[in-house]
């Protein structure tokens, strides 16, 4: 039996891609798709590209660490034109294939850049695009509007993991707070100092009840799946909440203020756009606000929640840090 | 009567598990074709991403050499009547001890005293992990299967926290590079694994194999062990404590768990990272089931999951990695059911035989 079902060929099987045209392929991270975060921005961002782009992309899925590279490798030695990782995991893994193969392009999503001994960041190799953003300027848009509709002069926030890449959402969203109301307390608090700290709901919820019992309205988290219990408090206790990444309404409808969204597919898209236009080259790329790189949700599902003025503001405001009048802090 | 003897070896052990394979591949086929692909188009590029090529051979092989240990380590277990499902956690801390004992070396350090006593400390670790166990069941009766479950979530947890506050490099998941005890890739002998992971912490490996194979079956201690395994009331009616026969064969699978470490420390990162373990050590207890619970089957089971996974990434084009998990469960319940079926069927057979002849 097993001999006779190996000549069956369905119709629509895939056939050996042709030689010549936009071949990308990317990596996801252990996540996978599917993950309503980082993955599927990527995935889409990607379709995107082979809807307007004419791209042929393919996906590769690890099944475990050693498959990062493994799956890296595998497309660059099938002559991908670009390959793309997908989380700052694959940092390294880039970093050793692009010295390997100097004639195919790389880029990371979220590359973390080591920072040198003379302070300035250490450039990743020619042939690597290190796709970041500047999450403290989306933080920053929806600090001010946590500050504006929340109206109790204290605001939340509950971060993940004590590190410095969640301390720049916090310093963005504390600088937006000060910016409309500079008498504005804002409690921090952060769910733990080890990776388990993002994905701790539990402990999401007990941070974000204690917040609100002391008065907050609005809540922000960047916590990872930790923020479910963030929503899950603001559904109790009938207050608001902020998500992050991705659009997070569907977590808590009614209670999602607004989501942070770092858009994973436009600087997929972007970096994409730029090799079918052969003009890629390796470095640091920065998606900020002017980028469409951030981003803070409005929309059918919470026009209702945003009154008319707050919009206003803050889109003022976002005209303010795109012509670079406001300068928002990274650290704090 | 040689004949007698390779039959008996063709049923007992060869025949059964090439049926369950065959059950698998059906049941491959089918899954395949169900989401619209051409089942030989998609064999023959698993083929191909693996035995196929050299670097391919290469990331099996060190997919298999991590495989091998925890496959070990559980086979060790099972023989002594122990269902050990640690080897996880013993891994996770066979490479972390490793890890520890490569930063604390000075850079100069001798390679062979590096290596040893990084390897040492590896199984040192994942030993004094699975000791935990073994103390407590020798001692207290404790039931082993919860002891060592549970134990993966403290020493994942434990290792987790160590890692990323005090030892790791910022922005990532890891510890720095070690200074000394590094172990060479393959590719540095034959230039055709190039760019793969193998390393020769495999010969390191293989020879832990054979001597498990030495000493479960040219031993006293083994044997003892095995006859715990059989039957512990028996064997302790003939003067066996099995109290100390069960601590010793927890902590040695753990210690073997715990070697596995280093092929992804010494050989391939030079670096602990958080989680690098992905699941090996569960599928240790497939590699150790479909090995028989016997050293030389437990390599080729290694192989035969490595395999599986290296080729599920050069087929990921064409079919979600899901695919392969789901044959991976395929496999398993087919040897774990196809293998006595298929033995009761044989011997029906042939007493039916017998009597009518």
């Amino acid at each position: 039996m097993h001999v006779a079902l190996l000549f069956v060929r369905p119709s629509g099987s895939l056939a050996a891609p042709a030689p010549g045209g936009l071949d990308i392929g990317i990596v996801f991270d252990l996540g996978g798709r599917g993950d309503k975060s980082f993955n599927d921005g990527a995935y889409i961002g990607a379709n995107r590209a082979v809807k307007e782009l004419g791209a042929r992309v393919r996906f590769v899925e690890p099944g475990e660490g050693s498959d990062r590279e493994a799956g890296l490798r595998l497309l660059a030695a099938e002559g991908m034109k670009l390959v793309i990782g997908v989380g700052f995991i694959f940092t390294d893994d880039l970093t050793a294939l692009a010295n390997e193969y100097p004639g195919v392009a790389f880029a990371g999503v979220d590359f973390a850049v080591a920072i040198g001994p003379d302070g300035k960041p250490i450039l990743p190799p020619k042939n690597v695009a290190a796709l970041r953003f500047r999450e403290e300027q989306g933080s920053f848009l929806v600090g001010a509007i946590a500050a504006l509709v929340g109206g109790s002069k204290k605001v939340g926030f509950v971060g993940g993991m004590d590190t410095p890449l969640i301390h720049k959402f916090e310093a963005g969203y504390r600088a937006g707070v000060k910016e409309v109301c500079p008498d504005c307390e804002v409690l921090v608090q952060y769910a733990g100092v080890t990776p388990d700290a993002f994905r701790n709901p539990g402990r999401g919820k007990e941070l974000a009840l204690s917040q609100y019992q002391q008065g907050v309205n609005v809540i922000y988290h960047a916590s990872g799946s930790t923020g479910l219990g963030v929503f899950e408090a603001a559904r109790t206790m009938n207050r608001y909440a902020i998500g992050v990444d991705a659009d997070q309404y569907q977590e808590a409808p009614g209670r999602v203020l607004t989501s942070m969204v770092k858009r994973v597919d436009n600087a997929v898209y972007d970096v994409i756009l730029r090799v079918s236009e052969n003009r890629f080259s390796g470095g640091i790329y920065n998606f900020g606000l002017a980028e469409d790189g951030v981003a803070y949700i409005y929309d059918d599902h919470n026009r209702a929640l945003i009154p008319d003025n707050v919009r206003a503001r803050v889109e003022a405001l976002k005209a303010e840090v795109i012509a670079g009048r406001i300068a928002v802090p990274s650290s704090r | 009567m040689m004949n007698q003897r390779v039959r008996t070896m063709m049923e007992e052990s060869v025949l059964p598990p090439l049926v369950a394979l065959v059950v698998a591949l059906v049941a491959g086929d089918l899954l395949i074709m169900a989401y619209g692909q051409a089942p030989g188009v998609v064999w023959r590029t698993l083929l191909e991403g693996t035995w196929g090529n050299s670097y391919g051979f290469g990331q099996v092989l060190y997919k298999a050499t991590t495989l091998t240990c925890t496959g070990l380590a559980v086979a060790v277990g099972l023989r002594a009547g122990l269902f050990n499902i640690g080897a996880e956690g013993q891994l996770a801390a066979g490479g972390f001890g490793a890890a520890v004992v490569g930063l604390m070396l000075p850079a100069g350090t001798p390679w062979l005293i590096a290596v040893t006593l990084c390897v040492l400390a590896a199984a040192l670790a994942g030993g004094a992990v699975g000791s935990v166990p073994g103390i407590l069941r020798a001692r207290f009766g404790a039931h082993e299967v919860i002891i060592t479950i549970m134990l993966n979530f403290v020493v994942l947890a434990l290792l987790n926290y160590l890692v990323s506050a005090k030892l790791h490099v910022p922005e990532t998941l890891h510890t720095p590079e070690i200074h000394a005890g590094a172990v060479p890739r393959l590719s540095s002998a034959f230039a055709a694994f190039h760019g793969s992971a193998a390393n020769w912490t495999i010969v390191i490996v293989l020879l832990a194999a054979a001597l498990v194979w030495g000493f479960l079956f040219r031993t006293r201690a083994g044997y003892e062990l095995r006859a715990v395994g059989l039957q512990s009331d028996a064997a302790e009616y003939a003067g066996i404590r099995s109290g100390r026969v069960w601590f010793n064969a927890l902590t040695m699978s753990g210690a073997l768990a715990g070697l596995g470490g280093i092929n992804f420390v010494l050989g391939y990162k030079n670096y602990y990272e958080d989680g690098f373990t992905g699941g090996a050590g569960f599928l240790g207890i497939a590699v150790a089931l479909i090995g028989r619970n016997n050293p030389v089957g437990v390599v080729l089971a290694a192989l035969f999951f490595a395999t599986l996974s290296q080729g599920g990434l050069a087929i990921n084009a064409m079919v979600p990695k899901q695919i392969v998990e789901v044959l991976q469960g395929i496999v398993i319940l087919a040897v774990a059911t196809a293998v006595p079926e298929v033995r009761r069927l044989l011997r029906g057979s042939m007493q039916r035989r017998k009597a009518s002849s």
